[in-house]
């Protein structure tokens, strides 16, 4: 116990008090610089709502510290920091984002895609043209820049152009190239071929003022204007190149303009706008989505159903089984038994599939099963409820044993004397007692496998497609691998804010699941007894 | 004795042996089927020809033990370029480890607040944390990835904003954006919070609260009579839910394969899947070899740890 009371009064005990509180102070004011940092640097990027948690969370910390009432709170704040970021902030974002059209061509605010749009440049033709010398950077053979001459009214306009700064008009000096300036030296002939194709491409100045080269056989560029200009008052781009009106269109988050009679054209990218329901109502008007979604959310019921159903038949036939003394080596039996559910999943999956592959794996070779696993709709999800029996028939397996375990054993007596053979005895006494304790792990089971991602991702990837969707889908998707598909499946651009739907419509059914595992279990009480 | 009794004893031994006989059928095909992939893979790593279509159970034609080896070999050395096997395995144990032991601590303070102090608010609190849990932290994998974007482009941001601060070098912050194992970590540990929180609330419930407040009669303070006493007492357990934490971290893949864009930094998982899917039929003796290595230390500690796993999986359900 002396260890415990070195800090506790005595003459030692005020100085150490003062040093803790100082370090205290210094520690909270590095948290709150670095805050400042993050919120600031979150903020100036356009990232709102980060920037917000991290104000959230940084002045949680000091209240926190400062108040003494809230003193339990400090020894949650790394916890509960953490889960603010990392659960509530994702959670807020998702629900959010389902509200908004967030999609490839569609990740920038309007300020954003306004100011990407203005950088953009163009040369007309009868920009001011320039002679140019070549020259690159001493110390970076990739740097280059220009040294620009106009003969003008007033004599000589020499320009320094690097690239990605701003243009130096310089006074007062010869038009002849210098052997070298602020660093660069003139390109020499033999450099200039391999540095043609960058020199032709690449701007130089800061947009939108910048110089391109226009020819670099005859050594001439010309001087780049603003393609894009905003147009505040009609709500629009101006685009000087082609003298076409892109007009904002804010239901869309899209510049539109009209070309001709019916044609449109749209500058991309576009920007992000709110879309009320439209993300949600979009499955209902559309045939061509809702198609999928109602296949897919029928087979992620099934999938989960049906996963349940075979491993808990399974699982509990093999506790029954292994449910009896006269079994010698039970435990040696159960340690083999629950190696598929010991083995990384991703690497159970992909060893089966070796073994399913067509015509190659050991099944189609040696036991002469070769069904089209991969490439019929029904096989496949054969197949995948297969694997996945596999995979979870141990859980079931251990979770009924010890079920099991705990019932009574005067139970049987009684109804043995009663008369009652194994089969009554099983379904009027085990089974219903079993489900008691078991029934909600079957529930937890089933909202589990209804997010089962992996095993529908690296089994076949959803497949095979579904033939005719808008969207990619394929008939063993469950909503969490389409939902995945829809957020990062290449070709077809990405749409969080259709995945972000999709995710709110899963959340809902697992709560709804998940709150009548409760209140099957009266879980809620107990929670509330042990709060 | 009656001779009645004498033949219904009979009739019970042959129902009895009849029992059993089925027991065992079960008990062999179960059996079976739950080994033989595993049987298969071990075959199949140290089967020389390394390709799908050749493969046989017993490996053909093997000389030496240099030839049972030649799909680890390929793994290990000749493949690295292609594959960084190393740096998977390396991956992997960094990034299970680190979230096994910050989640354990984190999530040990937050539980011994909730278990040992009484505030407004707290039961709320507590509701809120087993609510969220809900809500799995997949599901909300957009987000993630844009939160880890965000983080790791701060290193453009912070100079845009406070050009003054342009001389740091502030690329610290990638080492815990996109594409790095940092920010793996965090939302490994973001998602595992609420969970491991009330698991371990419970644990420290169990310990009698006369212990810390004899500690705090004597003086100490709240935090000596957690670090000192309370932590001590519970370290067995947590251990187990470390270890736990590590394994499922290790065999996690959907959010890694998110979060990871680039070879180098794959965990295994996430290398292993990506091994296999450029060419199955190719490839398949080294996956088998790398899928070894990498499953068999996992089902060793699982298989001694069962019974606690058993106890966890069944807690809920086998108490009343």
């Amino acid at each position: 116990m002396s260890a415990l009371s070195t800090n506790a009064g005595g003459p030692k005990g005020l100085p150490a008090l003062i040093s803790g509180q100082i370090l205290k102070l210094i520690g909270l004011a590095i948290l709150d610089a670095f805050g400042l940092l993050l919120f600031y640097a979150f903020w100036f990027s356009g990232n709102t709502a980060l920037a917000l948690i991290i104000a959230v969370i940084t002045i949680g910390m000091n209240v926190v510290i400062f108040v003494p009432r809230l003193y339990p709170l400090r020894w949650m704040s790394p916890g509960l920091a953490l889960m603010i970021l990392l659960v509530i902030y994702p959670l807020l974002f998702t629900v959010s984002t389902a509200f908004t059209n967030y999609s490839d061509g569609h990740l920038f605010s309007k300020e954003q895609a306004i100011a990407l749009h203005s950088k953009a440049t163009f040369t007309p033709e009868d920009a001011p043209t320039y002679r140019f010398t070549p020259y690159v950077n001493k110390a970076d053979p990739t740097d280059y820049a220009l040294w620009l001459t106009r003969e003008g009214d007033a004599g000589t306009e020499v320009i320094f152009a690097k690239e990605g700064e701003p243009l130096v008009v310089l006074e007062g000096v010869e038009p002849e190239p210098p052997e070298e300036y602020e660093g660069y030296r003139p390109l020499e002939r033999r450099e200039l071929v391999a540095a043609l194709s960058v020199l032709e491409t690449a701007q130089f100045g800061e947009e939108p003022n910048t110089v391109t080269v226009v020819s670099a056989a005859r050594g001439v560029a010309a001087r780049s204007l603003q393609r894009y200009v905003w147009n505040a008052e009609l709500n629009g781009l101006e685009d000087r190149q082609t003298g076409l009106f892109y007009a904002a269109d804010d239901e869309t988050g899209s510049f539109i303009a009209n070309k001709g009679r019916a044609e449109q054209q749209e500058l991309q990218p576009g920007y992000w706008v709110g879309v009320g329901f439209n993300n949600f109502r979009r499955f209902v008007e559309s045939p061509a989505l809702r198609g999928p979604l109602v296949q897919v959310f029928v087979w992620t019921v099934a999938f989960a159903f049906f996963s349940v159903m075979t491993t808990f038949v399974a699982g509990l036939i093999m506790a029954l089984v292994l449910n009896s003394p006269d079994i010698p080596g039970r435990k040696v039996i159960r340690s083999l038994l629950i190696i598929p559910y010991a083995i990384p999943g991703v690497i159970s999956i992909l060893v089966w599939k070796g073994m399913m592959n067509p015509n190659l794996g050991v099944l189609a070779r040696s036991f002469g099963i070769n069904p089209p696993w991969f490439s019929d709709p029904l096989w496949a999800k054969i197949g995948i409820l297969l694997i996945n029996l596999w995979l979870g028939y141990p859980y079931m397996m251990l979770i009924c044993s010890g079920a099991l375990q705990a019932i009574p054993t005067d139970i049987y007596e009684a109804s043995s004397v009663d008369g009652a053979n194994p089969w009554q005895r099983f379904w009027n006494i085990t089974l219903p007692l079993l489900l008691v304790t078991v029934g909600p792990l079957l529930i937890a089971s089933f909202t589990y496998n209804f997010n089962n991602f992996v095993v529908v991702e690296a089994f076949n990837k959803g497949g095979p497609p579904i033939p005719g969707t808008l969207t990619p889908a394929g008939y063993t998707d469950i909503l969490i691998s389409y939902t995945y598909r829809l957020a990062f499946g290449s070709g077809r651009g990405a749409d969080y804010g259709l995945a972000s739907a999709i995710t709110i419509i899963i959340f809902a059914i697992v709560a709804g699941v998940t709150l009548l595992q409760f209140r099957f279990t009266g879980q809620w009480e107990e929670v509330s007894e042990n709060v | 004795m009656s001779s009645r009794t004498e033949s219904r004893m009979v009739v019970g031994g042959r129902e009895k042996l009849l029992e059993l006989t089925l027991r065992w059928v079960v008990i062999v095909i179960a059996v079976a089927f739950a080994l033989f992939p595993v049987v298969w893979i071990f075959s199949a790593a140290f089967n020389p020809t390394g390709n799908l279509a050749n493969q046989t159970l017993i490996p053909q034609g093997v000389d030496s033990l240099d030839e049972l080896l030649t799909n680890f070999r390929g793994l290990l050395v000749e493949d690295v370029d292609i594959h960084p096997f190393w740096n998977w395995l390396g991956n992997s144990i960094f990034v299970a480890s680190i979230t096994s032991v910050l989640t354990v601590l984190v999530a040990a303070l937050s539980a011994y607040a909730f278990s040992r102090f009484r505030f407004a608010g707290r039961r709320n609190l507590l509701v809120l944390v087993l609510l969220i849990q809900v809500f799995p932290n997949m599901l909300a994998m957009v987000a993630l990835f844009l939160i880890l974007q965000q983080i790791g482009k701060l290193s453009e941001y912070i100079p845009q904003a406070l050009p003054f601060l342009e001389g740091i070098n502030w690329s610290f912050f990638s080492l815990f954006g996109l594409n790095s194992l940092g920010g793996l970590i965090l939302v490994y540990m973001g998602g595992a919070m609420g969970i491991n929180t009330w698991l371990m609330k419970g644990f420290f419930d169990s310990v009698p609260r006369d212990i810390d407040e004899s500690a705090q009669v004597d003086g100490a303070s709240h935090w000596q009579t957690f670090w000192m006493l309370i932590f001590p007492l519970v370290r067995p357990i947590l251990a187990v839910v470390a270890i736990l934490s590590f394994i499922g971290t290790i065999n996690e893949f959907v959010l890694a394969r998110v979060m990871l864009r680039d070879k180098t930094t794959w965990t295994l998982m996430v290398g292993l899947y990506n091994y296999v899917s450029d060419n199955f039929a190719r490839d398949w003796g080294k996956f088998a070899a790398g899928a070894l290595i990498s499953a068999t230390p996992i089902v060793i500690l699982y298989i001694a740890l069962q019974d606690q796993i058993v106890g966890g999986l069944t807690q809920g359900a086998v108490k009343g």
